[in-house]
Parts: C-alpha cells; structure tokens; sequence
C-alpha cells in the first residue's frame, strides 16, 4: 500500500465524517453475515462522533424540494407550473423521472426565471405564465413550485395564485425553493397544500364513507415503480374489502379521487416516514384516524402482516373479515407455488448465488428488501445504508425495525445513515478487500480492478442500489437489482416490486439478471 | 472581434456578448440580413415551458475530463443532471477502448442555512475532500443560481485552494438565471479551462484540435494522412492535454454553438488558427470546409484531389436517395449551428424542408466573422426558409406547428422533442452525434437513417390513434405565435 493511499484511508474517511451528519452512530456490533469477509478491516463508520453538518454528497439519489414536481406529473391530468430557473424543471426529471408522464417533462410550464425576474420580481412573469397554462395546457388542476431563485428573491407568491383561486380556478401553490429541503419531505408539503387550498374549500359536509381509505406510500418518481406498487396496494386493499383512494398514476381516478380525501374513514402510511406529516394533517384536518405500516411490504409474509394490521385497526364487520381472510389465504397459495419453485432452484443450483445484501435505499424500501430477502429468499444482511436523509426523530425507530428484521431472531442488520453514497461505496470496496483508493489510481493508469468478492468462495454479494452502483458491483463481483433512482440501466414501466405481486417479481428479475452471468 | 478577458472570473453571456436571441419567427434570410446588419432584437414570450440552463451546458463540458473532478456548487436538485452525463462518459469509454472509469462528481448540498450565512466556508472544506477522495489532476467549481444569488465569494475560494493543495481549482460561473440561451454554458466551461488550465506554447505541433461533444472518431481519417494528430477536446480529454492547446496548428469546430468561444479564444491569445468556414455539412458545405482547411494547413492540392474522389464516390447513390426523397417534407428543431447543418442535410438529400424551430440564435459567432454563419451560406446554397423560427424548446409552439405542417419527418437534436412527432404519428429521429452527419459519408449516414426511419411506421400509426395530449383543442387552433412578441419585432433591413 502506497503512502498516499494509507494518507486517504485514515484521512478520508474521517475528513469525510466531520462535515457529514449523515451517519449513525449506534451502530456498533459486527454486523450478521460478515464472518465471510474475505479481509477484516477497521469499521471506521462506527468508532467516530457524531458530525455537525452535512456537505458533499457524491452519487446523488433524490432530488431538492422542487422535485415535488414529479409528485404533481404523477396525479392524473394535472400540471406543475414552475416559477424557477430556466434549467430546474429538466434537471428534476433527469434524476428522477423516466417517462413525461401526462403534462411533465417537456410539456412543464416555467417562468425561466432570468436576471429581471431576480433583480425586479418576478410576480408579473408569473402571471403572464400562468394565464398561458390555463389556456394552452388542459388540466384539472395546475400546481404552481418555486424555486431557488424565487424562494431567496421572496415573491409573494401566495398572492399572485391566491387571485386565481379566487376566480375559482383550479391552481394551487408551495414553497419548494431547491435549498429548502428534498423531495422526500416536500413531497409531503405539496400534497397538504393540495388538500388544504383546492380540497377543502370544496368539501361540502362532513360525511364519512365506510371502508374508504386514502393510501400515501410511494413517493411518486422517487420510487422508480411507483406507478406499479400503487396498483399494488390498490388491488391487495380492495381484495380484503376496501375502497382505495390511491392518488397517483393510472389506476387512481385523480382530481376526482382527491376530492373525497376528507370523506375516509382512514388513512394508510406505508413507509418509514414519509407520508406520516400528510395523515397527522389529516387527522387535525377532519380528525382521519391513520394506520403506519413502516416499511414497504414485500412478499406474502410482510403482505400479510400489512393487511392483518389495517384490518384490525380499521375493524370491519365479521362478514368483511371473513372475506378478507379468504382473499389472503388465495394470495398466500398462489405466491407460496412459486417460492416452491424457487425452493428447487436456489437448493439444487450448483454455483455461486448471492448469499450477502447490501442496500442503499430509502428506509421504506431498504427495511423492506432486508426482511424479503432474508426471511423468504435467504440472502443474509450485510451492510445497509440509508440515504434518504432520514429526519432524525425518526432514526432510532427504523434503527430499532433493522435489529428485527429475522422472524426468528438469528440476524440483525447494521444500518448506516448517509446522504453521500461515495462513502458507502468505499466501505462495500473495504469489504471485498479492495482499496478504494488504489483502486481509483488503478482506473486512472488503465488498469482493470476486481475484488475478491466474487464467484466461488460463496461470498457473493447482492446489491439492491441504483445504476450509481453498477461499477461497484463489477469491481466486487456482486450482482445488482436497481431499486433506486438514478435508472440508467433500468426501463420500468408498470412492474411492481411490492406486495404478493412485487415478491415474485423480484425474484424473478433477480435470478434472471444472476444466471445471465454465467456463460 | 469580442474581446476575450481571461482576467475575470466570468465570461458575459450571448444575450450580452454576442447579442443572441431565443424568439423570432420568419424567414431565414431576414434573420440572417438583421443579423448581419446587426439590427436583430429578442422577441419574448408571454407564456414559457422548462428549457435546459447554463450549468448544464457547462457540466457537459467538464464532466468527461478524464483526470479531473468537478464539484456543484448548489442544492442538491442541480446535480440531477449528473447521471445523463455520467452514461455518456461510460458509453464513451466502451466506444473509445477505455478502461471503465467512474466520473468525479460532487454537489456540496447548499441547504437553508446557507443561503443566509454563506456557503463559502463549506465550499472549501468540500473541494479539500474531493480533492483527497479522489485525487484530481484539476477541479472545477460550477455555480448554481442559489451561490449565485447569495453572493458567495467563490473566486476568492478556489484560489486560496489552489494554493492550499497545488493544483488547479477553478470557478465555472454558469448560474442558470444569467442567461437565456444555455449554451453560454459552454463559454462558461471553456472561459474556465482557458484561464485555469491552458498554458503559453512551448512550440507548435502538429495536433489539431477538435471541440466536439462525444462523437465519433472521424477525423483520423482525415488529418492524419495529410500528417496531423487530431486532439479532441473537451470530452475523453486529460488536463494535462488540455494545458497544451496552446501548442495545437489549428482549431477545428464540429458546430460553432459549441466552440464559438473556445476557438476564439485560443486564436486571439495563442494565435491558433480556427477554421471559420461552416463545419462540412452537406456537398457544397464540405467542398468549401475543406478547401479552407487545405489553405490553413498547406495541403491544398491533396484536398482537391480527395474532393474529387469523395464526389464520385458518394454521387451515385446519393442520387438514389434524392429521388426516394422527391417531394417529401421535413420539420426539424435543433441547437443553432447543428441545426443549420441538419438543415442543408436535409436539403442535400432531396426534402423541402418545411420549417424548423432552432433553440437560439448568435447573428455572428465570437470571431464576428460573417463567413462562419451557416445560416447564410444554407440560404446561398439552398435557398430562403420561409418558416424559420428561435424557439428555446417550447414545445407547445412545435406540437402546434407539427399538427399544421404534419411533415413526412421530423429531426430533433434534443430530448423531449422527438416523441411528440411520435405521439403525431411522423416518423422522428433523434440525432445525438454531430459527426454521424459529417462531410460527404455524412450525408449518405443520414439517407440512411432516414430511409430506415421512414420504412418503420406501424408502430408509430398504433400509437398515434392512441396517444392523449395535454394540449388544448384551443391552443392548437391558434397561430403558433401568438404568445410570441409583445416587445419588438426584428427591423426590417
């Protein structure tokens, strides 16, 4: 080991580390499956305080608060109107959105705010922009974002839109200014703001429906196969007996949907945390009792454990519940035939599959993907990292659902939190034995590095990421399932990762992409 | 000529600079006699689509210096353009025989708290740990219109950086609010290269330099038998290359929208020549390109004997495809010079070309020579454009003029344009490498693709009958322009 490299291995790291608070710092026991590390090395992540300010991030994953724009292209027929820089709205797209969907992508109108907007005010633009919507875009309902430039300038505009919903159009509007926060969280605001300005004033009484319930759970985009988990849900809650108001994508009936939010009897969050400020609202708004269900549900046993929870806080009749019991017992049998043939394969298959996991996801999806993997496929945790820059009242709680992620207790996972994936990539490197260091210098000199991480010593590893993670997992020998946004390597159209459906197509997608590696 | 300041940190923009402009609707010659003239004015739109910014432009310059890193200076959304370009480089490195390299790309995550007590400080502590991650040769710092707005002191840091750690650190002004035409990006990329990177010349070589985006290698063929190394730039460069552009015989641009800057630049302050003929697009484009890059090299002779040969080569079946082509029309939307290139292309194999929608326009290049304009020379060749507009990617004003004109094809050069002639039920294609239309190959190239895409229309007549359009039956009932105008029209000349 060079000099230099042993100077970027101690100092690295650590520099990293102070000006990050990204990461965990409970985490520290070995964590389950790593007795097949080809290498022991140090586990720096665990040892150092906590940092006070976050900075670099190297291979983003979401997007800033104006990514909420996909949340807005994912409702049916309705249109984000951007009061923001000229580049914002493809920038957005470029991370997180495949597809223009209805009105998104090209069709996105903006006010390209330029130096007259941000020396003078940019209210006049905005109104010229948005009487060009109404009359050019034809959309139920037209969300008007901000962006960085307007949010620092401070254009009022509450009171530019507030004159058109005073006419009686159908325009909303939300801070979401990039610097402000990320997708995950305005996500949420954009979606209370929606209910608050255009939902409310609407609501004629105060009638509740009987067993309809409003689901927030993917962030739409955000969540490469939103589109096909929500029908997911859809399908898997109207099974035991539900009326779903879904929200987004193609199979929700949109603007019409989102008028009878008030009227539901609950609210279901699926998902570690985003989702949960829109049910609080909720339940102040129209006192909407809600159901958490903390991660996403993959696979018949965490599908059923779903179900059971929303059925039994949202108490139906004995009829309703017997049905429900019925559908379930129907989705189990049919999703257990085809883990029967998976059984075969993964017993009787005579070379190396992936044993170990590692995850860089989002909470909901990294906690979901743990339990499946282990509990009905038997792929043993690694290391998880978390890099949707959880809040932190929420950290201790999915720090606590990771040391439970074995229906028998045999494995806990680690779970490190980071918004900067560079580190993680370098710990996984650690892992397989390679420098990260000496392995960029190596690159750089034309040099092809691979790990020991591969093949036949059995210690073959699954990483559940995104396309950023595709050289590490060439460089480690480890198999990739892209989960995460960015997509590059990844065309989804409707496929589902959740529920009985999205278990076995996981599957699937995953063996298939595995056995393609062997000549 | 505009005078290049390598003094400042920031390059002015087109709208400034060059007095470029993103609305006109008329006829190309007008456009172009205004130009020339200079009596050209911005038109404005009322109502605005999502467009692309500086900082983009920018990024896709600096993103595939082999050796160096970059870092965003910005909120996390602005680096969502790092993927898009991060798969051009590993495409690139496929087609170009490199070893698999991974990108240095950095944001540095500017939050709330930053914009009111500065992120300077945070900038500094981010480029020293890319600067120990990934060991650069170089490192540029791209601003965001939020570091921008808040006034952050980025000159000042880079160069206390550069000091600190001994290699070049270099500010990319390219704020997206700055401009309107996010090709200012480009200069913006190039200005921090030629002050950050380029050295004087130690003595001239006989390398030639190729500003182009990722395209394919086709100038060995050319240059090298005449006895010229050829150095494409910026993309798949090293910085240590590029410190040495200085040394280079001549520049040569593959559209001059892209190096209109750069090429000026190392003429004026090293004295390497640009070649200001039009890049070679189309019969007559080609011929003339050449012939002035014979002069600047001194091999004059051997390109007129290989234009001679070129012609007979590629004649016969050039003329097959105009006569398959006879009649048929053709809408295209593109970047300026490019455009103008698919323009003449276009022309060249037979189509009349029914309108085009060119995302801005520079009435003279930075060299301010009026020979550079292929514009004027496509109308000298070719003949007026009746139907020409600037148009920065609004595609509402396209749907409406595609849905009128319903051409035989459509040509696009950038995303989000091509689908919807899909969703019209045209046959469209998506061109993304300059060089796929260059010189006389280039043009049976595009009889090609052409011909494949017009054979393949079942698809495209299925989904049609299908699609949905968030347009509304008004907006396709009005004149395309009508939000375009309101503060001046182009004088007369």
């Amino acid at each position: 080991m060079s000099r230099r490299t042993e100077a970027r291995q101690g100092i690295e790291v650590a520099g990293a580390l102070s000006a990050s608070s990204e990461i965990g710092n409970k985490t520290n026991s070995l964590p389950a499956g790593m007795d097949a590390a080809p290498n022991a090395l140090p586990q720096p992540l665990s040892s150092l305080p906590k940092p006070p300010h976050s900075a670099l991030i190297e291979w983003p994953r979401y997007s800033c608060a104006l990514g909420a724009q996909q949340t807005v292209v994912a409702i049916r027929r309705a249109v984000p109107i951007l009061h923001s820089g000229p580049g914002c709205s493809t920038k957005v797209q470029a991370l997180i959105g495949q597809g223009e969907g209805y009105a998104g992508g090209s069709t996105i109108p903006c006010t390209n705010a330029g130096e007259a907007e941000v020396i003078y005010g940019g209210e006049e633009r905005l109104r010229e922009v948005i009487d060009g919507s109404l009359q050019v875009i034809d959309a139920d309902l037209y969300v008007v974002l901000t962006g960085c430039t307007t949010d620092i300038v401070g254009d009022d505009t509450a009171s530019v839109v507030g004159n058109y919903q005073f006419e009686g159009r159908p325009i909303v509007f939300a801070e979401t200014g990039g610097f402000k926060s990320n997708n995950y969280v305005s996500h949420e605001l954009v979606v209370n703001n929606i209910i608050n300005q255009y939902v409310d004033p609407k609501r004629d009484d105060g009638k509740i429906r009987a067993g309809l319930v409003n689901v927030f759970a993917s962030v739409p985009y955000q969540d490469p196969f939103w589109n096909g988990n929500l029908e997911e849900y859809k399908r898997i809650l109207e099974g035991v007996g539900f009326e779903v108001n879904i929200l987004f994508g193609e199979d929700s009936d949109g603007i019409a949907e989102w008028l009878t939010i008030p009227e539901a009897q609950a609210n279901i969050v699926i998902g570690a945390w985003t989702g949960l400020d829109i049910a609080r609202h909720l339940k102040e708004c129209y006192g909407t009792p809600f159901v958490h269900f903390p991660y996403f549900p993959i696979g018949a046993r965490d599908t059923t454990t779903f179900l059971r929870q929303v059925l039994d806080a949202v108490n139906p009749n004995e009829r309703g519940r017997a049905r429900a019991e019925a559908f379930i017992r129907r989705e189990e049998r049919k999703f257990y035939a085809h883990i029967d043939t998976l059984m075969d394969f993964l017993l009787e298959f005579r070379y190396a599959l992936p044993r170990r996991l590692y995850t860089l996801l989002d909470a909901s999806y990294a906690l979901g993907f743990t339990r499946f993997l282990l509990n009905e496929v038997g792929i043993i945790p690694a290391r998880q990292f978390v890099c949707d820059n959880t809040p932190e009242q929420y950290r201790d709680e999915i720090q606590e659902r990771f040391l439970e992620v074995s229906h028998l207790g045999l494995h806990t996972a680690e779970v490190t939190f980071l918004t900067d994936a560079g580190l993680a990539h370098d710990l996984i490197r650690l892992d397989a034995g390679i420098d990260p260091a000496a392995h960029n210098a190596a690159l750089e000199r034309g040099i092809n590095v691979g790990g020991s991480g591969s093949g036949s010593d059995g210690s073959r590893s699954l990483i559940v990421g995104s396309s950023w993670e595709r050289q590490l997992a060439a460089d480690i020998g480890a198999d990739l399932f892209i989960a995460s946004v960015p997509l590059v390597y990844k065309l989804v159209l409707g496929a589902t990762i959740v529920g009985y459906r999205g278990g076995i197509r996981i599957v699937e997608d995953l063996y298939t992409k595995v056995l393609d590696t062997f000549r | 000529m505009s005078v290049v300041n390598v003094h400042t940190p920031e390059v002015p923009v087109r709208e400034v600079r060059l007095n470029s402009i993103t609305g006109f609707f008329g006829s190309a010659r007008e456009l172009v006699g205004c130009s020339h003239a200079r009596k050209v004015r911005e038109q404005t739109r009322s109502f605005t689509q999502g467009m692309m910014c500086s900082s983009t432009a920018a990024f896709c310059q600096l993103s595939m210096i082999i050796d160096a890193a970059v870092i965003n200076h910005a909120p996390i959304g602005c680096a969502g353009d790092f993927p898009q370009f991060h798969v051009t480089y590993r495409i690139g490195q496929m087609e170009r025989g490199l070893p698999p390299l991974l990108g240095h790309y950095y944001n540095s995550n500017i939050t709330e708290s930053d914009t009111v007590f500065g992120a300077a400080e945070k900038l500094a502590q981010v480029i020293r740990q890319v600067y120990r991650r990934a060991q650069p040769k170089a490192i540029f710092v791209t601003t965001s219109c939020a570091s921008g707005i808040i006034g952050d002191d980025i000159e000042g840091t880079v160069k206390d950086a550069q000091a600190e750690l001994g290699i070049p650190v270099i500010a990319c002004v390219c704020e997206g609010f700055r401009s309107k035409i996010w090709t200012s990006g480009f200069d913006s990329a190039y200005h921090s290269v030629v002050r950050g990177l380029v050295k004087p010349p130690r003595q001239k070589t006989k390398k030639i330099n190729i500003i182009n985006f990722w395209g394919s290698h086709i100038f060995e063929e050319l240059l090298e038998p005449l006895g010229y190394e050829v150095n494409y730039i910026l993309p798949f460069s090293t910085v240590a290359q590029l410190q040495w552009v200085s040394e280079s015989a001549a520049t040569i641009q593959i559209c001059p929208t892209l190096g209109s800057y750069f090429g000026a630049a190392l003429e004026q302050i090293y004295k390497v020549p640009e070649i200001k003929a039009p890049p070679a697009y189309g019969l007559a484009g080609t011929d003339r390109w050449l012939r002035e890059l014979g002069d600047v090299l001194g091999v004059r002779d051997e390109v007129e004997k290989l234009i001679v040969r070129e012609h007979a080569r590629i004649k016969p079946r050039l003329a097959l495809y105009r006569k398959k082509f006879e009649g048929k029309t053709a809408y295209l939307t593109a970047g300026a010079a490019h455009g103008h290139a698919i323009i003449a292309l276009l022309r060249e194999l037979g189509f009349y070309v029914k309108g085009a929608a060119i995302f801005h326009h520079d009435p003279l290049y930075d060299n301010e020579d009026p020979t550079s304009d292929a514009l004027a020379q496509n109308i000298r060749l070719y003949g007026d454009i009746t139907n020409y507009s600037v148009c920065n990617k609004q595609a509402y004003e396209i749907v409406n003029l595609l849905t009128r004109y319903r051409p035989d094809i459509l040509v696009a050069r950038h995303g989000g344009m091509a689908h919807w002639g899909a969703k019209l039920g045209i046959p469209s294609f998506l061109v993304d490498d300059e060089q796929f239309g260059f010189g006389y190959q280039g043009i049976l190239n595009y009889g090609e693709r052409i011909e494949d895409t017009l054979n393949n229309r079942e698809y495209l007549a299925n989904f049609a009958a299908k699609s949905v359009s968030p347009y509304t039956k008004w907006w396709l009932e009005q004149e395309p322009y009508c939000f375009l105008g309101g503060e001046a029209r182009v004088e007369a000349y």
